[in-house]
């Protein structure tokens, strides 16, 4: 199954500490290795995106920043089992950022991708 | 640590368990010197953590908390058994040695866990093992698979599997199969044999021949995982990279390849927009790399199977590559599939006469004497040729040979149209 992993928090206003981003950075290499990682990158604060919106018919496009409270901050995309195994990573993920940045918060939303099994008879 | 009800706290051990369970038993196996006594000792905390986790919580590193509750249970298990008496000297006095020297021991066992891991794969794919005997100790110590879901997945009965897993430890054990990597010399050899079971293990989910439909696809994922750890632990071994490489291609086909009945659906006639383009992408950069180093005949069937993944349609296939890719691997590693494979590629290229040319200079091969796709391949290459009677012949005998019941009615579908005078199915 593949789950993908949305960190979503306030936008900072500091820069995370370089500690954190060689904690992320190692923690990456250790799931890569786990053959469960098969993608990941962060995102640009919505400041420089837009959004493209279809209501009653009518196209309509946005610049960033968006309203939301929350930013996404990055994305990760995993392979595993179960969902528990993506949960736990997701869990060492904020532990990462609990044990180097403190007063950080924030969310990991574990979603799960549709897969070769979700469609048709089973292969 | 947060205490949470008991089902999803023990689901969260399993997680755990899954994620750790290679890398504990590989550090346990380095320690103790015996693949099934660092599989018991690795168990038994796994039991510890199912009893106490659910009320307590799960720990922050898991993994250091199960190694250092096995090495426990190694000392008391030691104890008990008074024929590892010695054993248990050396080891309670190599432990303390360590316990006193390294007073970081997560970062210790981190600075070993790679060389931890292959050291395992190489043991439990040492060829002392018979070669079903290897699967099935992979899967269980570096999958973290059930015994039971080993045997759903092979089609097996249970107790065959259990049995096998058994014995390959004490055939370990008698053979005293050191815990350490192959000398220089063997390396290729053994390599070859740890990538064959992988490799055998990603068919047995890709082909479908046999098994739980649900276990299927779950062959396929474990050998990629199994093809990535070690993509990653040896990344200038150019065949790695490219079994990794071909392994993550032809996966990207998997969601194409069945049609709305369950039925076949052939490469040239897969949707390609339906291919995992991560996968492809994915697989394309592993074989950049496998090239770079010069790769085997992984590597070359991984370039193959990127012609392939590379042309937008069917049409746009560049045959005239993979007809020369094939002549690579038929000098590097020949068989006559290789060739058959090659005549298919070559009618292709330059016609199906100069195929079929191909084809019949392997026809009597005894090697190919069951092999249903001789017959097929040749008939394809006849009925273009418009030698449509000798080509509904070929068909029929596919037909007739092919344990395949869909199969069989695709080559006797070929068979009909040909006697109805047409070329195609």
């Amino acid at each position: 199954m593949r789950y993908l992993i949305l960190l979503k928090a306030a936008q900072g206003t500091t820069p995370p500490p370089p500690e954190l981003m060689e904690a992320i950075v190692q923690l990456g290499e250790e799931a890569t290795k786990a053959g469960a990682l098969l993608d990941t990158a962060g995102l640009a604060p919505s400041a420089a995106g837009a959004r493209v919106q279809l209501a009653k018919g009518e196209l309509t496009v946005t610049d960033g920043p968006f309203a939301e409270a929350k930013e996404m901050i990055s994305y990760a995309l995993y392979q595993v089992r179960s969902k528990e195994e993506a949960v736990e990573w997701a869990s060492r993920f904020l532990k990462v950022h609990r044990d180097h940045w403190a007063g950080w918060e924030g969310d990991a939303d574990v979603l799960r991708v549709f897969g070769p099994e979700d469609f048709g008879p089973p292969a | 640590m947060t205490a949470t009800d008991p089902h999803r706290a023990t689901r969260a051990v399993e997680a755990v368990w899954r994620i750790e369970s290679a890398r504990l038993i590989a550090g346990l196996a380095r320690m103790v010197q015996d693949v099934g006594l660092a599989e018991e000792l690795a168990q038994d905390a796994l039991v510890i953590a199912l009893e106490q986790w659910p009320r307590s919580g799960v720990p922050d590193n898991p993994g250091a908390w199960l190694m250092s509750t096995a090495k426990h249970r190694a000392i008391d298990l030691l104890r008990r058994r008074s024929r590892y008496e010695r054993k248990l000297v050396e080891l309670g006095r190599d432990l303390a040695i360590q316990e006193a020297t390294e007073p970081d021991l997560d970062t210790a066992l981190d600075d070993h866990v790679g060389d931890d891991l292959l050291r395992l794969i190489f043991t439990t794919c040492h060829p002392v093992l018979p070669v079903e005997a290897r699967v099935a100790l992979t899967l269980r110590l570096l999958g973290g698979l059930t015994t039971n879901e080993i045997a759903r997945a092979f089609l097996v009965p249970e107790p065959t599997v259990a049995q096998r897993i058994l014995r390959a430890k004490r055939t370990l054990a008698k053979h005293y199969v050191p815990f350490e990597m192959p000398a220089p010399a063997d390396l290729a050899d053994r390599l070859s044999s740890v990538l064959g079971v992988v490799y055998l293990v990603f068919n047995e989910g890709f082909a479908a021949t046999a098994g739980d439909d649900w276990m299927r696809p779950a062959l396929c994922e474990e050998a990629l995982r199994l093809g990535r750890i070690l993509a990653g632990l040896m990344r200038e071994e150019p065949e790695v990279q490219g079994l990794v490489a071909l392994m993550e291609i032809q996966a990207s086909r998997i969601r194409a390849r069945t049609g709305p009945d369950g039925e076949p659906v052939l490469l040239l006639d897969q949707d390609r927009r339906r291919w995992d383009r991560l996968l492809i992408r994915r697989g394309l950069a592993a074989l950049a790399h496998a090239e770079a180093l010069d790769g085997g005949p992984y590597t070359l069937q991984a370039a193959i199977a990127a012609c392939h993944a590379r042309a937008v349609s069917a049409a746009d296939t560049d045959w005239d590559r993979i007809a020369a890719l094939y002549l690579v691997l038929a000098h590097v590693s020949p068989s006559p599939v290789v060739e058959l494979n090659r005549a298919v590629a070559v009618g292709m290229a330059a016609g199906p006469a100069k195929g079929l040319e191909v084809v019949d200079a392997v026809r009597s091969e005894r090697a190919l004497a069951n092999y249903p796709q001789l017959p097929a391949v040749r008939g394809d290459l006849l009925a273009k040729l418009g030698r449509l009677d000798e080509a509904r012949q070929e068909f029929e005998r596919a037909a007739a040979v092919t344990r395949n019941e869909r199969e069989r009615s695709i080559f006797l579908g070929r068979a009909a149209a040909c006697a109805a005078g047409s070329p195609a199915a």
